[in-house]
């Protein structure tokens, strides 16, 4: 093609030609500087992350020699998942498990106290979220100061991590679980009340008007033209914001805030390994099985009301 | 034109069913009402929330707020050179954690796509696999690998690469079952082997797909990995737990503070790099 340039009948063509090239030079410059950096970021994370840490190890025959961190730890590893596993024998089965959940009245009560303190949370988190929404949604705030302070809060709320408000809340209310039905309370309201907001912004605001014109106040707006377009939204985004929380409060105890987790810090303090396993189990079936009711619920609400917002 | 009140009633005697629920949907909705505060407050009382409790505790809650102002800021050099390292250490294990999950589950994540693997056992394999996976919590994960490589940031960036396997499994390889099925029909009727099929028929569909994934797990591992510091995994969370343990409030305050700030840099970033890379592929179509 460059050669027919020279013979000049095909104008539009070389034209063509010339800015593909440009625009391929330029594509490739961008990938370059974009893989450089990449590149550049990756090594300086990983000589952050410890990658090219140098540690010792003991041999078999008990003397020292360094070693990079990742191939002395692997092996390390390897024993301490090999440790977390119980013997369970053919001929003992029954025995073998009766060792292996040994605390498991402990657990139950534990198990409990967990999906108690998610239910509460959750409870507390929707009030707070549903209460917040609608003065921290742009439709409907009744005014700027309002919902500049109102998403400020709920951004600040949902960004600190639950572990974090639980370590204050542990401090200011004392070991329990009340401390961790606060601290997934208030994360839960700061992630719901921006999901809430975000759905209010989204309604017909024609109901809204039609309560006005008949002279509503803002709250008789809020309660006769939003609440019922937004309700669908809410039940299906709580009850998957339920599933979120019993995972929150199953490892919450870890600080100190009550539920299961303070048995994963025992265990692992106390160095019964199996018991890792076994709470590990627990947990799962736990989650499971809340997830499946919670989906089942979700989809017969949904049938249930089809409201206009969606 | 208004209604009078004895008309309104009068309205609302002829047709009941506009103006309030059957009477068994009503007994359904007071009694799901009835539960649920009947249990709230068990939970109340069971978990001991005396108003002495949170009064004291309010009381408490105050004098740690009350640290927030003036911000704590550091005096020497050493002491900000330290809190930015602890902040660096914790994107980097998000970085790090992202990247190496995103290395092996990609092409991972191939086996449990409906329209590449039609190998039944080893697509449903693949899927159990990442459910069970995604079970583990990170912050479990991370205490498993504080045991086996010792406290800092390494023990982070693994857990979270473990755990990232499992969700972009998961994502990826539903990305991948709802492309559009032309493109392949096109590549392979021009002679087009299967791997070529996959490569040009399948892979410019998902791959803006993946880059918004990726980057939304990205953001949100910076969220997690702050927490896995708190467990001993190195990075700002560390610090953070270090300065509760010792109750230095007004620090906490300055932590938090930066940790939201961080969050809104990465989040900012990563909108950036979003607009800019998917923006620029709708334009070369």
């Amino acid at each position: 093609m460059t050669a027919a340039a020279d013979v000049t009948p095909l104008r539009p063509m070389d034209q063509f030609e010339l800015d593909y090239s440009a625009q391929r030079r330029r594509a490739k410059l961008g990938w370059f500087i974009a893989s450089v950096l990449f590149f550049a970021f990756f090594a300086f994370s990983a000589w952050l992350g410890d990658f090219f840490k140098v540690t010792q190890v003991t041999n078999v025959d008990g003397s020292r020699e360094f070693r990079w961190i990742i191939p002395a730890g692997l092996p390390r590893l390897g024993e301490f998942i090999e440790k977390t596993l119980p013997v369970l024998r053919w001929d003992s089965l029954g025995a073998d498990f009766a060792g292996w959940f040994w605390r498991w009245k402990v657990w139950l009560n534990l198990l409990i106290e967990t999906v108690l303190i998610a239910f509460m949370a959750t409870a507390l988190g929707v009030f707070g979220g549903f209460v917040m929404s609608f003065p921290a949604s742009r439709n409907l705030a009744p005014n700027k100061w309002v919902l500049w302070i109102c998403r400020r809060y709920l951004e600040i709320a949902r960004t600190v991590p639950e572990l974090v408000w639980a370590l204050i809340f542990v401090f200011c209310f004392s070991v329990g679980p009340m401390a961790g039905v606060l601290a997934i309370g208030l994360h839960t309201a700061g992630a719901l009340g921006k999901l809430y907001s975000e759905v209010n912004e989204n309604i017909d605001m024609r109901p809204l008007e039609g309560v006005k014109a008949a002279g509503g106040t803002w709250f008789d707006q809020i309660r006769y033209g939003a609440v019922p377009q937004v309700m669908p939204n809410i039940i299906s985004y709580t009850l998957l914001r339920f599933e979120i929380n019993v995972r929150a409060s199953s490892i919450i105890g870890y600080v100190g805030a009550g539920g299961l987790g303070q048995e994963f810090r025992e265990a692992l303090s106390l160095q019964e390994y199996t018991d890792l396993s076994a709470l590990f189990i627990i947990i799962f079936v736990t989650v499971m099985v809340i997830d499946y009711g919670s989906e089942k619920l979700r989809h017969r609400v949904i049938g249930l009301e089809k409201g206009p917002a969606t | 034109m208004t209604p009078t009140d004895a008309q309104i009633k009068d309205w609302m005697n002829k047709q009941p069913q506009a103006f309030r629920d059957t009477p068994t949907v009503r007994a359904r909705k007071i009694g799901l009402w009835v539960l649920l505060i009947g249990l709230f407050a068990w939970c109340l009382y069971d978990f001991n929330f005396s108003p002495e409790r949170i009064w004291v505790g309010l009381q408490r809650l105050g004098t740690v707020v009350s640290f927030m102002f003036p911000p704590h800021l550091w005096e020497t050099w050493p002491e900000w050179v330290e809190v930015f390292t602890a902040l660096g250490e914790t994107v980097a294990m998000a970085f790090l954690g992202t990247v190496l999950g995103l290395i092996i589950a990609f092409p991972v994540s191939f086996l449990g796509a409906k329209n590449i693997t039609r190998i039944f056992f080893l697509r449903h394999t693949a899927r159990r696999g990442y459910d069970i996976i995604r079970a583990f919590e990170t912050l479990i994960l991370a205490l498993i690998f504080i045991r086996a490589f010792g406290l800092g940031p390494l023990a982070g960036i693994l857990a979270i690469a473990v755990s990232e396997i499992g969700t972009f499994g998961k994502l990826f390889s539903e990305a991948l079952e709802n492309t559009s099925k032309r493109p392949v029909e096109g590549v392979v009727a021009s002679g087009g082997s299967r791997f070529q099929s996959i490569l040009y028929g399948i892979m410019p569909q998902v791959l803006p797909v993946h880059l918004s994934i990726i980057l939304y797990n990205f953001e949100s591992n910076v969220r997690s990995s702050t927490i896995l510091g708190i467990v001993g995994a190195g990075g700002i969370g560390f610090m953070l737990s270090d300065r509760i343990a010792g109750l230095f409030w007004d620090q906490v305050w300055t932590i938090i503070f930066l940790i939201i700030a961080m969050v809104y840099i990465v989040d900012y970033l990563s909108g950036l790099i979003r607009t800019r890379v998917i923006g620029k592929w709708e334009g070369a179509h």
